[in-house]
């Protein structure tokens, strides 16, 4: 999931930085991502993961690091399992 | 400090007298309104929202916005300044807690009073607030900072000023941070005049700022949460809170208008009533729109995660873009109303200072930019389809 995010990140995020040397950690608005680049990384996530992130997910804190996202991902593709 | 003693709404109702006296030289010559920032610093209204342990009084956004809509009531330059001023306030208060310059600078402006200015806006980038090409160039613990200011709002009158600025000369274009600059931390070079249609009275020249200070003077927080937690709700609700008062004004005259008229003509009612009923129905449309996005702001400020929501951003790019656009109907309709009276410059039912006032609201952060921001947004976010919150 780690690389998916990462190649993603890499295609819409628009960064300043190369995204392969990001830290899970790392402030993605610092790295330059803006709320424009925020939206094509979300349809892409969308649509990598089938997933769909609802309005409540939709803020800041769940695109402000690469390990804000996988928790958000993980998260929705765990509910989507049948239990 | 002969009116502190009085709730902050009569002291803004004394400011707005005076403000209301001036108001046409203001606008005619194109100056800042010394007299109004005098009432405005006597009746301690500056310092209003700065809250009590650091000198302030702790006021509420809510009488702030009312403040703003009574000052541009009487002089809409005025009401502008103030409302720009408290945004400004705004940032120190929400992102200058807990930094010890900010503090200490924050009780300064209580104390004596100090009026804010802004420089977001840059040569090469326009209204993009969250762009910038001027960086911080930081030695120890000094830093330099250059930046092709192209509107600073009485940068000439400004005590001190908020400047956006990349963090450092490496740094990506929206990896800002604000620093804030006092009189004595800058030279202001004058590249542009401000002679506008209106708003005339905010003298928003265009300078070359350079700078120097020490680093602590730079906000600890990144400017993207500074814009996102409070700058761009702020400066959205001040400014429809003003502009509301630019529209009541106007409806004020064509109200007076279509009264005269039936006075005039007993039992019959006059043909403008038709029309102030239309501008009566927009007025009340922006006042519920201002007045929900205050008390959301408020709400989200409580706690919660709507601060940082798209959902949140939508709604106060809403009411941005819907009060300046209601606001120009508003006083086109009133135009309508008092005809050839509002139309003369000479009248009491006067509109050319409203009408060319308000005409500033949907370039002031280009409504088309604004509603391209919340057309990407919508990719994501899905409207709220029930009536209950
Ligand atoms: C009364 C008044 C006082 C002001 N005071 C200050 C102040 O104190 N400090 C300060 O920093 N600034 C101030 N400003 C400037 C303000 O903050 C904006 O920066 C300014 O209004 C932007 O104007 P612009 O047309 O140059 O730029 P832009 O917003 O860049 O617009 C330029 C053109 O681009 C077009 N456009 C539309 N959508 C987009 C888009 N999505 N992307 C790119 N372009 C688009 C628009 O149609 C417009 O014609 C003030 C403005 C006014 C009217």
């Amino acid at each position: 999931m780690n690389e998916t995010l990462r190649r993603i990140l890499a295609q819409h995020g628009k960064l300043a930085v190369d995204a392969a040397s990001l830290g899970e950690t790392d402030d993605l608005y610092a790295a330059g991502l803006t709320s424009f680049a925020t939206v094509q990384l979300m349809l892409a996530i969308e649509d990598a993961f089938d997933i769909e992130i609802p309005d409540r997910l939709l803020n800041r804190r769940t695109f402000a690091s690469l390990a804000a996202l996988e928790s958000c991902v993980a998260g929705l593709v765990g509910e989507k399992e049948p239990a | 400090m002969t009116y502190v003693a009085n709730s902050l709404i009569e002291r803004a109702a004394h400011v707005a007298a005076v403000a209301a006296r001036h108001a046409d030289s203001v606008d005619r010559e194109g100056r800042f309104p010394h007299e109004a920032r005098r009432a405005l610093a006597d009746a301690r209204l500056f310092g209003a929202m700065i809250p009590k342990e650091h000198g302030g009084e702790g006021a509420a956004l809510s009488d702030i916005a009312e403040i703003c809509c009574q000052l541009a009531q009487a002089c809409a330059s005025t009401g502008m300044i103030y409302a720009m001023h408290q945004i400004k306030a705004s940032s120190l208060i929400e992102h200058g807690a807990g930094a010890p310059w900010h503090e200490d600078f924050m009780r300064r402006v209580a104390t004596e009073q100090l009026l804010l200015g802004s420089a977001t806006t840059e040569g090469g980038i326009g209204g993009d607030l969250r762009n910038s090409i001027c960086a911080v160039v930081t030695e120890g613990e000094r830093f330099t900072l250059e930046k092709n200011a192209t509107v600073i709002s009485y940068g000439a009158d400004a005590d001190a000023i908020l400047v956006t600025a990349r963090r450092a000369l490496e740094a990506a274009s929206s990896d800002q941070v604000m620093v804030v600059l006092r009189k004595q931390d800058y030279t202001l070079e004058k590249t542009s005049g401000w002679d506008t249609l209106g708003m005339r009275g905010t003298c928003s020249d265009g300078y070359l700022l350079k700078s120097a200070g020490a680093t602590a003077q730079v906000l600890p927080q990144p400017f993207a949460e500074i814009a996102a937690q409070s700058m761009l709700a702020m400066a959205h609700l001040l400014w429809s809170s003003l502009w509301f008062g630019i529209a009541s004004s106007a409806f004020g005259k064509a109200q007076a208008f279509v009264r005269a008229e039936a006075r005039r003509a007993p039992g019959k009612t006059p043909p403008g009533a038709l029309r102030l009923a239309e501008a009566g129905e927009k007025l009340q449309v922006m006042r519920s729109t201002i007045l929900d996005g205050l008390r959301r702001y408020e709400e989200a400020k409580a706690g919660g995660d709507d601060l940082g929501s798209m959902s949140f951003v939508l709604a106060m790019n809403n009411v941005k873009t819907a009060a300046s656009q209601t606001m120009i109907e508003v006083v086109n309709l009133c135009l309508m109303i008092c005809g050839i009276a509002g139309y003369k410059n000479d009248t009491p039912f006067s509109l050319g200072r409203e009408l060319r006032d308000a005409l500033s609201a949907p370039i002031m952060i280009n409504n088309d930019r604004i509603l391209s921001n919340s057309a990407t947004l919508l990719l994501a976010h899905r409207v709220e389809q029930r009536l209950a919150v």
